[in-house]
């Protein structure tokens, strides 16, 4: 089966306009960034719609759209949990419950939180790992970029990781985080509007919802599995047990593990995802950023994961000549999918719309590595230990402008390099996806005790991060899924106990975790004696800072109606596709 | 900080829709190339609709702007 697209003339037009609109905006803010805070945290003057909208564009990162396709083919409707429960209920409690401190305490970044809240060794762990994955997983995108072209357009590896890292690096370094920011509101409107037209083609050609319904009906219920007719079309209705539904993980599972362990550990404490709420004008706008980026969060299914299901009645329909691309091991590349659909339905014209919105998804998910890894790098690792603050504050400021923009070459160069450390181990992504889960599990419990319990300390919540960090590694180690063939997917200690599916295993191995910090934390708070004083915490923790007044916002820009619509949404779509 | 994203953000979607709709009108005729979109002229719709969309963003970039001092 060939994966190659023949693009004309149109379609490089279109490509070649929506580069030259990126790179404009970089140029255009370059006169602006006169200090570090203005590069590195936009200033604090981005609209809450703005910040909302970059916020929700980070995590729309190709490799999300791509899989989510692909998942969509595989598991069908059971796929947006991965968004009505496991993303929209942590972005409102980062929103209502966790900006208002984040945003209040100053901090200009997350492991900054943890320094001002705990203390030095706490934000320096946060640090240097943030930084560390931030940097592999922006080199993991690209690589994946580089593939795609490869496989896509015909276009050669090095040249397209090459030019496609110096467009990032080219608008970054001009315009810091607003480029990034900016940068990622067009991304949004792009990967939309390049996306809808096969949504709305693929759902012609089925015969709309309902004739999507009705073909699915014979195929899965033809599966070896035994899956009831509508699986595919339906979210809750399978859950009561594992083996109903493809995900092989029941109702209770999705709901502790991703809804709220996994969820909530990648929303409330990335400071990829958070760093955009942070550079919002106003605490209002700050809080308002999650609400207003979860309101296209909760559609955004509709966009990825319903021609995903659509591609599974192609590729069992012969006179379509749809199929995706087989692995060496003969495997379809579920990954393939969108890509396999737009060469299925999109003519000259749209097509090079649509290749663009693959290309803006990755360069939005690169470039925000990017500026969160300046950010840490510059505050968290170079002012803290290689050069603090002088009294000297406009050198200062010049100096660490400098520095900044010093961070987003090196950070791309790194970038490049761990490109290449990809394309020499095929498995580093599910490694690091893996390592992922496990870092940001304990955080979660670590960030969670500090807003909310005074008591918290510092040395206990530098040691409930390094166990529930080697809790997970143990879980990883003696667990494994059924049927893994490498080490990478657990296993390499001992096998005591066989999940049934990889996603169990991963659920299981971030609510150990998170479990562990949360118990190590507590206890050894109890047991050692808060340096800090209630003064220090002010603004920090829930019962040291003062409430928030809304009476002076109009209720109708208030987070807390936000909030209230942004759940009514989410609960109307989940009955609608109970 | 700076510029005001709507302003871009408008006048690329104006220039995309200018661009496929033109290449929609031009192309009707060519019923091969349309093979794949079950013989809609998908240039031409989301051209029309890519334009409504630039519009509307630089008719709001115009509105805040007016409304500041």
């Amino acid at each position: 089966m060939n994966s190659e697209f023949i693009l004309s003339w149109i379609d490089y037009l279109v490509m070649i306009i929506y580069f030259a609109f990126v790179l404009g905006i970089g140029w255009a803010l370059k006169r602006y960034m006169k200090d570090a805070s203005a590069f590195l945290e936009a200033g604090r003057s981005m609209p809450a719609w703005v910040a909302g909208l970059a916020f929700i564009s980070t995590n729309l990162g190709a490799l999300e759209v791509m899989g989510m396709t692909g998942s969509g083919m595989k598991y069908g409707m059971l796929t947006t949990h991965f968004y009505w429960v496991g993303a929209i209920p942590a972005m409102v409690f980062l929103a209502i419950f966790m900006m208002p401190f984040y945003y209040g305490s100053k901090a200009r970044s997350v492991p900054e939180y943890l320094k001002l809240r705990y203390d030095e060794k706490t934000r320096g762990l946060n640090a240097i790992l943030f930084a560390v994955m931030t940097i592999l997983a922006s080199g993991i995108s690209m690589y994946a970029l580089a593939i795609l072209m490869e496989k896509v357009l015909g276009w050669n590896f090095h040249l397209s990781l090459i030019l496609s890292a110096a467009i990032v690096l080219a608008y970054t370094y001009l315009g810091g985080l607003s480029s990034a920011i900016y940068n990622e509101v067009l991304q949004f409107f792009i990967i939309v509007v390049g996306l809808l037209p096969i949504v709305i083609l693929s759902l012609k050609d089925v015969g709309g919802w309902h004739g999507l319904q009705q073909s699915l009906a014979p195929i899965v219920s033809h599966m070896p599995q035994h899956y009831a007719p509508d699986t595919w079309t339906t979210t809750w209705k399978y859950t009561g047990t594992a083996k109903a539904n493809p995900l092989g993980v029941e109702w209770y599972g999705i709901f502790a593990g991703l809804g709220f362990v996994l969820s909530f550990g990648y929303w409330c404490t990335n400071f990829l995802i958070v760093q955009r709420a942070m550079s919002a004008k106003s605490t209002t706008a700050a809080r308002n950023t999650p609400l207003i980026g979860a309101i296209p969060k909760m559609f955004i299914p509709f966009l990825i994961i319903v021609p995903g299901i659509v591609a599974l009645v192609l590729a069992n329909t012969p006179g379509k000549g749809f199929a995706l691309p087989l692995n060496e091991a003969g495997q379809p590349i579920y990954d393939y999918t969108i890509i396999m659909l737009l060469k299925q339905y999109l003519p000259a014209g749209v097509l090079g719309l649509g290749v663009t919105a693959l290309l803006a998804s990755f360069m939005s998910g690169m470039a925000g590595n990017v500026s969160a890894f300046n950010t840490v790098w510059t505050y968290d690792i170079y002012q803290s230990y290689i050069r603090p603050t002088t009294k000297d504050k406009v050198s200062d400021d010049n100096h660490y402008l400098f520095v900044g923009r010093m961070a987003t070459i090196f950070g791309v160069v790194v970038s490049i390099a761990a490109a290449y450390l990809a394309s020499l181990f095929g498995n580093i992504m599910d490694f690091l996806q893996t390592i992922f889960s496990m870092v940001n599990a304990p955080l979660f419990a670590v960030i969670f005790l500090g807003m909310f319990w005074k008591r918290a300390t510092g040395h206990a919540a530098f040691t409930g991060l390094l166990a529930g960090f080697f809790i997970a590694l143990m879980h990883h180690g003696l667990t494994f899924p059924e049927g893994a063939n490498t080490l990478v997917k657990g296993g390499w200690i001992a096998h005591l106990h066989a999940y049934p599916v990889e996603m169990a295993q991963n659920f299981w191995t971030a609510i150990f975790a998170c479990s562990t910090s949360a118990i190590v934390t507590v206890v050894l708070s109890l047991l050692t004696k808060q340096k800090k004083s209630d003064d220090e915490l002010k603004g920090l923790v829930y019962v040291l800072t003062p409430k928030l007044n809304e009476e002076a916002v109009p209720w109708y820009t208030r987070s807390t109606t936000l909030a209230i619509i942004v759940l009514l949404l989410v609960s109307i779509l989940t009955i609608l596709f109970w | 900080m700076g510029i005001d994203i709507k302003i871009p953000i408008g006048l690329m979607f104006t220039i995309f829709g200018l661009l496929l709709t033109a290449y929609g009108f031009f192309t009707r005729l060519d019923a091969a190339l349309y093979k794949p979109s079950m013989g809609i002229n998908i240039n031409l719709w989301s051209g029309l609709g890519m334009l409504i969309l630039g519009v509307i963003m630089l008719a709001l970039a115009y509105i805040s702007r007016s409304q500041k001092p």
